[in-house]
């Protein structure tokens, strides 16, 4: 099966200290895939550089079977890739609707392309079904900036889904989140479509083993193990890792 | 039901203010006829100012050069092609977006106070040109005897202040009513989002520099076409008429009215004009310090500037939702600073 996405190699260095030394990923369409390890092992490092706003000293990342490491995020975005921060990103002195209607807008192909406004139609009637999804309905009309921090990531799900990704980076998405907004973020990311694959990073191990089919466990770097949930919960290396790195 | 009342409030404030417009040289002397048709020119370059900095996000100290461009290429057609103030109008609004987009390579890239500096530099640049290119411009002298405009072909030329400044005030209706379609319009949406969070737009697949640029050249050729109201108003320009003083005076106006606010860059613009140009003859030589009291008095009480008064006396919009963040419109409305 080939992947999705694909890293080879990937380096990234910040003066001597060694981010990224040789990390190799691919993740498959559909597939749920999880990046986790103790502080400073490079996850998120990692997810900057799929997305683009990183750029590695050595390596490849291939996305649909095309080289995009000379690719901004702006032009990942448009091929497919999306990326939820692990702060909200939402455009605060918008409503939430014109939020999404903004993120659709890069893919919409309307059917009319030369009538005025049917681009922003199009994106509009996108909107919709979205925000009711996300159970965000109610403030469709509220500007973003007044929304409470577990309704702005919600908003920022929509935005994601808007833009028809063919893969989503999640950064720490439970961050800052209550234990109600955790159960409902869990419940959206398991509902997402399966044509839709997920790298997710996260720091709660329960999150990480609800939503993900394979794990890869950074440490220090590099790749320390790979495989299924349970491989991973049992394996006695990356317990170490951890013990290590949190301690 | 309260934002309908506040809409129709605000229309019929509009409708009031354009009404009192209409009717003021009746109501005036010809010289403030003459201050209020100046004063509408330079209304209209911060519209441009409000475009960029509130709109866009890019606080602007350089309106004065597409402004200036647009006033001497009009002042250069008008005394040697032709006197038809549609004509006129065009080409200042083309000479100003033309200059705006070569400048668009400097400023699209840089944000906040980077952007300020490089723009102050072009419109000094700009005045700098405009005193030694004499074979062109009259040098620091201005060009002085520009026919009066006729605003289409075959009517008479506007004789008299009261007919410049009715031009003027068409001219500037339409202008500012085509800015606020044009801020309901995808472009607008996507110009507003930018000034939020450029990089989340970025990250959403959107060309960012690209919008800016269009931003840049959009307020460039509004501000040309507020040069050529200049000329009609004045019939006399020379690169005084476009220093850094003018630079100054309209970031101000449009801070004192609210930058997100087309309408309250009207009013900030005109507010400043008048303080400076009434004040003048009332407390001689005391504008400057009138003003300054009046941007620091509009700073600290109301940072959304007049047009945002209203935010400041009413409760938050959702009940439902938790505000830990700042009121997103008035924070917007403060040049932004970052990087």
């Amino acid at each position: 099966m080939t992947c999705l996405l694909s890293a080879e190699d990937v380096s990234v260095r910040y003066g001597s200290l060694a981010a990224l030394a040789g990390v190799d990923l691919c993740v498959h369409d559909g597939q749920r895939h999880a990046l986790i390890g103790p502080n400073g092992a490079g996850k998120t490092t990692l997810l900057n550089v799929l997305g683009g706003s990183t750029r590695p000293q050595r390596g490849t990342v291939r996305f649909a079977g095309r080289d995009v490491g000379r690719l901004g995020p702006a032009a990942r975005a448009r091929r497919g890739i999306n990326r939820i921060h692990q702060r909200p990103a939402v455009f605060a002195t918008l409503t939430a609707t014109e939020n999404v209607v903004v993120a659709a807008l890069p893919r919409v192909i309307p059917q009319r392309r030369w009538w005025p406004g049917a681009r922003r139609r199009d994106a509009h009637h996108r909107a919709g079904p979205l925000l009711e999804q996300m159970g965000l309905a109610d403030v469709a009309a509220v500007p973003a900036g007044h929304l409470a921090h577990g309704q702005r990531r919600q908003l920022e799900i929509a935005m994601a889904l808007a833009g028809r990704p063919r893969l989503l980076l999640l950064d720490e998405p439970a961050a800052g989140l209550s234990a109600v907004e955790v159960g409902r973020l869990v419940e959206l990311l398991q509902a997402l479509p399966r044509a839709v694959a997920v790298l997710l990073v996260e720091h709660r191990l329960d999150l990480v083993y609800a939503l993900s089919d394979t794990v890869t466990v950074l440490r220090d770097g590099r790749t320390l193990a790979a495989g299924t949930p349970d491989e991973i919960r049992s394996s006695p290396l990356v317990r170490q890792a951890y013990a290590d790195g949190v301690a | 039901m309260r934002d309908e009342v506040v809409r129709r409030a605000r229309g019929a404030v509009a409708a009031l203010v354009l009404a009192g417009l209409v009717v003021a040289p009746w109501a005036v002397d010809d010289y403030t006829t003459a201050i209020l048709a100046r004063t509408l020119a330079l209304a209209l370059v911060g519209v441009s100012v409000a475009l960029l900095t509130g709109v866009a996000g890019m606080p602007t100290l350089g309106q004065t050069a597409p402004y200036a461009a647009g006033a001497y290429a009009c002042a250069v057609l008008g005394s040697r092609i032709s006197d038809v103030g549609v004509v006129q109008l065009a080409v200042a609004a083309a000479a100003g977006a033309v200059l705006a987009a070569l400048t668009v390579p400097l400023v699209v890239h840089a944000r906040g106070v980077i952007v300020l500096m490089i723009t102050l530099a072009i419109g000094e640049l700009v005045v700098t040109v405009l005193g030694r290119w004499r074979s062109v411009t009259g040098g620091t002298d201005g060009l002085a005897g520009i026919p009066a405009v006729r605003p289409f072909w075959g009517l008479p030329p506007l004789a008299s202040d009261q007919a410049r400044y009715l031009y003027a005030l068409v001219v500037v209706a339409t202008l500012v009513g085509a800015v606020l379609v044009l801020l309901r319009t995808r472009a607008g949406l996507l110009l507003r989002a930018g000034r939020d969070d450029e990089t989340r737009l970025r990250a959403s697949g959107h060309r960012v520099p690209l919008y800016v640029a269009g931003a840049h050249v959009a307020a460039g050729a509004i501000a040309g076409a507020a040069g050529s109201l200049l000329v009609v108003a004045q019939q006399y320009i020379s690169p005084a008429d476009f220093g850094f003083d003018t630079s100054a005076l309209l970031l101000l106006g449009v801070v004192i009215g609210g930058t997100a606010s087309v309408g309250g860059a009207l009013v900030g613009a005109a507010l400043v004009i008048a303080v400076r140009d009434w004040l003048f003859g009332v407390l001689p030589g005391h504008a400057p310090l009138v003003l300054g009291v009046l941007f620091v008095a509009t700073v600290y009480l109301l940072p959304g500037g007049v047009s945002r008064a209203r935010g400041r006396l009413r409760p938050p919009r959702a009940a439902s939702a938790r505000s830990d963040a700042p009121p997103a419109r008035d924070r917007a409305t403060i040049p932004e600073l970052r990087r």
